[in-house]
């Protein structure tokens, strides 16, 4: 009789600048299923993971804004492709995350996925929707364009391990925004995995950046923190709201407030969360010989 | 010492050029009902590439009904984000096998390889992925919410741009809910066929996209003027354009025609010197002139005249006419008989009216379709050459004095698909711009595609949109 | 063909001999005033240099009536003819051809006579293994180390260029840069490598920038002078174009992209943008001014899109050590492992060649 085959665990470190570092705090956290089964242990990231996450997205943003738009829907549609391909493994993931049968699990993931190619679709289009071209009473050509916001800090929902982490990560990276975002504290190994997707899917390196740890210590210091243009607090606990939409006045950051009612992620997505974090740039030039 | 640079010819053993095709019918590829098969040549050598199978009128009744049953039962249905994922397959397919797209481009059309490779590929890919993009928003396209699709599409394109051509009348009719018989021109069957192959490779349900070989005259005159049809789109010849305006006249039918062009490349005294010559380069050689887009008329403005036109010559010289597979060919050749003889005679008339004609000294092969780069100077709006479509690689050089009378000459033309302005005075570039009754205006530019960017012509160039959400438009009930 | 002039000439303008003046008026950039008569064939250069010399005012008037220099296209059309595939003959020739054009470079603080004696050696016999390989054109160092060079590189035909005028930034007086070159040309620098103030062109001086061209031209002697615009400080193209001219009226014998310190450095379209400003030169004056591209270029792959842009833009008069030259270092090797490729169809390994 054989022996069942021991297991090779996966490490579940943090995904900045394109790499998978430890916290530099050194700290750790356990995760555990629905029932208290301990899952595995997450990196308890610190202000300072934080700080080296904001660094390493305004790096990145510049050139990811300027990518074409063209390049950018390939990088996603690549994201999706190799999405796609893990199905089972993150069907897995999000079943022993979230309480869930693996059969329950997989249309979650399906949906994400579907979601991921929605959003991928957008990059080469959002322009066309959000911009125009303005007539205005005078001999001037008047056009606005709409511009990613810069780098945003996301609070990813609590509850929805991979698909309401897709649908707040992907509409904020499609129009060329850099991304610092805060795993759920409960149910963050989706998202590391994702991060593994992520690395390797021609995402620069910077652009999108994910962490795990205690939300109500690290969503403060990204609230405050005045290199961040904009925060999504999808995810941030009802008690912590006043707080971190007072802390982001600091540098008048664009804030999106969570809705009340059911979670959006259950419903077709929308076009709100990439205009949420664009920037409209209208530009005047004379018409004459 | 002369640098030569030694020939570079890509492999055509990339691709499988099989001895005979058939139709591709509901999924399937299958023999002409009647038989009848006609041959494909290389206009490069004349050697015959393959048999081709000539549809009837029997088989564009097999074709449409496969499209029909499949609009209504699969593909209307069908949720957007489904055939988005479908037009996506197909997109990374053509990727994956675009080397040998692009040779078997090259081989049926004449164009170099490295136009095939550079641009016609990626483009035709390129409109895939774009419209994929589209088929599950277009709740957003502007045109109000749920827009529906027309139905059945007849698609007639032309051999000078095979593939991009059927990719930019594919892509945007599948994305937006219609199916397709696509009837590519008889001359450029093979790369169609090709993307046949790659259609059943992404398991399209059958019958979403039909693709048939055959005569103009049979073929496509019997799809256009067949009752299952909702839609025709037509790319060619003003000539065939208003044939089929005609035909359609009273039937109900949607139609959008992108039709010829006689474009004005228009070059001030304040343009940058040197982009601008490789503008007007492009602008006529590029795909031997064959584009109906083409910056066929140079309008310069007199001043810097003479300037323009030695600087033009001189670059004339490293101008590389040849074998359309070798890498470093810029010109390739003619893609047939009855179009070499059209540029000839219209060449021919051009010196008999009186116009200068000049061509940088270059050898032609001894089999082929071939005609060297030629300018002619003196020409006046009044010249043939100066209004009529030649459609080759003949450039006819006008001066202006001042922007109105450049714009005056400009819109002196049936056409109105394109035109060029170069300078560096940007007020200027957008007045111009307004002035120009043109569809596309490529400022400090030329030639330059994008299937996020709209495409398509004033007056007798046409009608209708290509690309961007406007591109929709045309296969949506709006 | 013939055409009507559409300027209208004073009659007494006529230069003997060379290009008639009427075709070199069309050629003349847009913004030159009427004053067009001192400007023909055969030692134009000179005059050119007179007429600029005077005013500030035309000077700068000059320079701003070249043609504009669109950055879309130019980047559009160094790309395009980066495309051309260059094999077998044609390849091995550009090979071979690239070796001769290398300037083998060391620039460090660090240098020492030892290092450069080893520059020399490789410059001289750049494969020890194999005799047929020719010679590079050039090693190319600091003026102090000049007198090592020319003892290593006695009785070969590899020049010793130095860079000299407070390179590689420049700022110092001109006093000071003029002894900077007078040493080198002292020692025995055939060929010396000067690099303009930026500082004055950015701040629109370009009456001085002229001027300390022409002084170190002066003070080279019987010496080469390469002029270095440092492009990637004068950021867009049409400065480039105009700080070509500048050099091209000074007197340059070669006009040199860059310090190699400064990123970026040489670029394709860099090249092409400063190789038609040679090309539009010679039109106007019949001088043939050489270029150098300088820092960046790593590979043997890159080397030949240059010289495709060389071959395509100003044709085969430049396509010599005499007009065109590579400064690089690692270059050379990899030019060796190709040409090695193309003898036995094999790939090299990096120790089958020697370091400098």
């Amino acid at each position: 009789m054989s022996e069942p085959r021991l297991t090779v665990r996966k490490t579940y470190k943090l995904y900045i600048g394109g790499a998978f570092p430890r916290s530099e705090s050194g700290r750790s956290y356990a995760v555990v299923d629905s029932a208290g089964a301990f899952l595995a242990n997450a990196a308890l990231a610190s202000r300072k993971d934080v700080r080296d996450a904001v660094v390493a997205a305004r790096k990145a943003q510049l050139g990811w804004a300027r990518a074409t738009a063209y390049n950018r829907g390939q990088v996603l549609y690549r994201v999706a492709e190799m999405l796609d391909g893990r199905r089972a493994q993150f069907a897995d993931e999000v079943a022993a995350s979230e309480g869930l049968s693996h059969k329950q699990a997989a249309p979650l993931v399906d949906a994400a996925v579907d979601r991921w190619v929605w959003y991928a679709g957008w990059a080469d289009k959002v322009a066309q929707v959000a911009g125009s071209s303005n007539p205005v009473a005078g001999p001037f050509f008047n056009f606005s364009v709409p511009e990613p916001t810069g780098v945003v800090g996301i609070v990813a929902p609590e509850n929805s391990s991979l698909l309401g982490l897709v649908s707040v990560l992907a509409p904020v990276l499609v129009t060329g925004n850099a991304v610092v975002l805060l795993a759920s504290e409960k149910r963050p190994l989706p998202a590391i995995t994702l991060g593994e997707v992520l690395a390797t899917s021609d995402v620069p390196g910077g652009a999108v950046n994910l962490l795990t740890g205690r939300v109500a210590e690290l969503a403060p210091v990204l609230a405050a923190h005045r290199d961040v243009d904009a925060l999504d607090l999808a995810g941030a606990p009802a008690e912590l709201l006043v707080d971190l939409e007072t802390a982001a006045v600091t540098n008048v950051k664009r804030v999106l407030r969570p809705r009340d009612g059911d979670p959006e992620w259950l419903s077709a997505p929308t076009p709100r969360r990439m205009l949420a974090f664009l920037e409209t740039k209208t530009v005047w030039h004379p018409i004459g010989v | 010492m002369t640098w030569d640079y030694a020939p570079a010819p890509e492999s055509r053993a990339i691709v499988d050029i099989h001895s005979s095709y058939g139709l591709f019918i509901a999924g399937a590829f299958v023999e002409a009902s009647d038989g009848n098969a006609y041959k494909t040549e290389n206009p490069a050598t004349e050697e015959v590439l393959a048999d081709i199978a000539a549809a009837s009128p029997a088989d564009v009744d097999r074709a449409v009904e496969a499209a029909g049953r499949a609009q209504k039962s699969v593909w209307g249905p069908m949720p957007g984000a489904e055939r988005a994922k479908y037009l996506y397959r197909i997109a990374r397919i053509i990727q994956e096998r675009s080397r040998e797209l692009a040779v078997m481009e090259s081989l049926d059309n004449g164009k170099p390889i490295r136009e095939s490779r550079d641009v016609d590929v990626p483009l035709a890919a390129a409109h895939f992925f774009y419209y994929a993009g589209w088929a599950d928003k277009l709740d957003y396209a502007g045109f109000g919410p749920d827009p529906r699709p027309l139905g059945v599409a007849g698609q007639v394109i032309p051999w000078n741009f095979p593939l991009m051509m059927a990719a930019w009348k594919l892509a945007p009719a599948l994305a937006a809910g219609n199916t397709c018989v696509l009837k590519p021109a008889s001359t450029t069957p093979l790369s169609a066929l090709l993307l046949a192959e790659i259609v059943q490779q992404a398991d399209l349900p059958p019958g979403v996209v039909n693709v048939l070989t055959g005569a103009g005259s049979v073929a496509g005159a019997a799809l256009v003027a067949h009752p299952g049809i909702d839609k025709v789109a037509f790319t060619g010849s003003t000539e065939i354009g208003k044939d089929l305006q005609r035909a359609l006249a009273g039937t109900g039918k949607h139609l959008t025609l992108e039709l010829g062009g006689k474009a004005a490349n228009i070059v001030f005294d304040d343009a940058p010197l040197d982009q601008a010559i490789e503008g007007i380069v492009n602008g006529i050689f590029f795909n031997q002139g064959e584009v109906c887009c083409a910056g066929s008329r140079l309008l310069v403005q007199e001043s810097i005249a003479d300037l323009v036109v030695e600087k033009l010559k001189r670059r004339l010289g490293t101008l590389r006419v040849g074998d359309p597979l070798d890498k470093n060919t810029d010109l390739g050749a003619i893609n047939n008989a009855a179009q070499l003889e059209k540029i000839r005679s219209l060449a021919d008339e051009g010196e008999a009216e009186g116009a200068v004609r000049w061509s940088p000294p270059c050898e032609l092969p001894a089999h082929g379709y071939w005609f060297p780069p030629t300018v002619f100077t003196g020409v006046s709006q009044a010249h043939r050459i100066a209004q009529e479509e030649i459609f080759g690689p003949v450039l006819s050089v006008l001066t202006f004095r001042t922007p109105e009378e450049a714009v005056a000459k400009a819109n002196n033309t049936v056409y109105g698909l394109s035109a060029g302005v170069w300078t560096e005075k940007g007020s200027r570039i957008l007045w111009m711009a307004g002035q120009l009754r043109a569809g596309v205006v490529w400022a400090n530019s030329f030639n330059r595609f994008d299937p996020s960017s709209p495409f398509g012509g004033y007056r007798e160039s046409g009608f209708g949109r290509e690309g961007g959400r406007q591109g929709l438009a045309a296969y949506l009930d709006v | 063909m013939e055409s009507e002039s559409t300027t209208t000439a004073p009659s007494d303008i006529v230069a003997p001999g060379g290009p008639s003046l009427e075709r070199t008026r069309h050629l003349m950039p847009t913004g030159l005033s009427a004053s067009t008569s001192l400007i023909g064939a055969n030692g134009s250069t000179a005059e050119m240099l007179a007429y600029l010399s005077r005013s500030e005012t035309e000077l700068r008037r000059f320079l701003h009536g070249l043609p504009g220099v669109d950055q879309v296209g130019a980047d559009a059309r160094a790309a395009s003819l980066a495309t051309r595939s260059i094999k077998t003959s044609a390849k091995f020739w550009a090979l071979e051809m690239a070796v001769r054009m290398v300037d083998l470079t060391t620039l460090e603080g660090a240098d020492t006579p030892g290092k450069v004696l080893g520059l020399c050696a490789k410059a001289r016999r750049p494969d020890p293994a194999d005799p047929t390989v020719p010679s590079v054109a050039a090693v190319c160092i600091y003026p102090d180390l000049v007198p090592v060079a020319k003892r290593a590189l006695a009785e070969s035909s590899v020049a010793v260029a130095a860079v000299a005028t407070a390179f590689p930034s420049g700022r110092a007086s001109l006093a000071v840069k003029l002894a900077d070159v007078r040493d080198a040309v002292t020692a025995g620098a055939d060929e010396v490598d000067m690099v303009i103030d930026r500082g004055a062109f950015l701040s629109g001086r370009y009456g001085l920038v002229l001027e300390e061209v022409q002084a170190v031209k002066e003070a080279c002697g019987p010496a080469h002078l390469k002029v270095i615009l440092e492009t990637g400080e004068l950021d867009t193209y049409d400065n480039v174009r105009r700080a070509s001219y500048l050099a091209m009226v000074g007197g340059a014998d070669f006009i040199k992209t860059s310090t190699g310190k400064v990123s970026p450095s040489a670029t394709l379209p860099v090249a092409l943008v400063m190789l038609e400003a040679v090309r539009d030169f010679a039109d106007l004056t019949g001088a043939r001014v050489g270029v150098k591209v300088a820092g960046g270029i790593r590979n043997a792959k890159d080397a030949i899109k240059y010289l495709v842009i060389v071959n395509e833009t100003v044709g085969e008069a430049w396509l010599n050590p005499a007009h065109f030259r590579f400064g690089a270092s690692s270059l050379l090797n990899d030019l060796l492992m190709q040409r090695s490729k193309q003898l036995t169809g094999a790939y090299a390994g990096s120790n089958d060649y020697s370091m400098s």
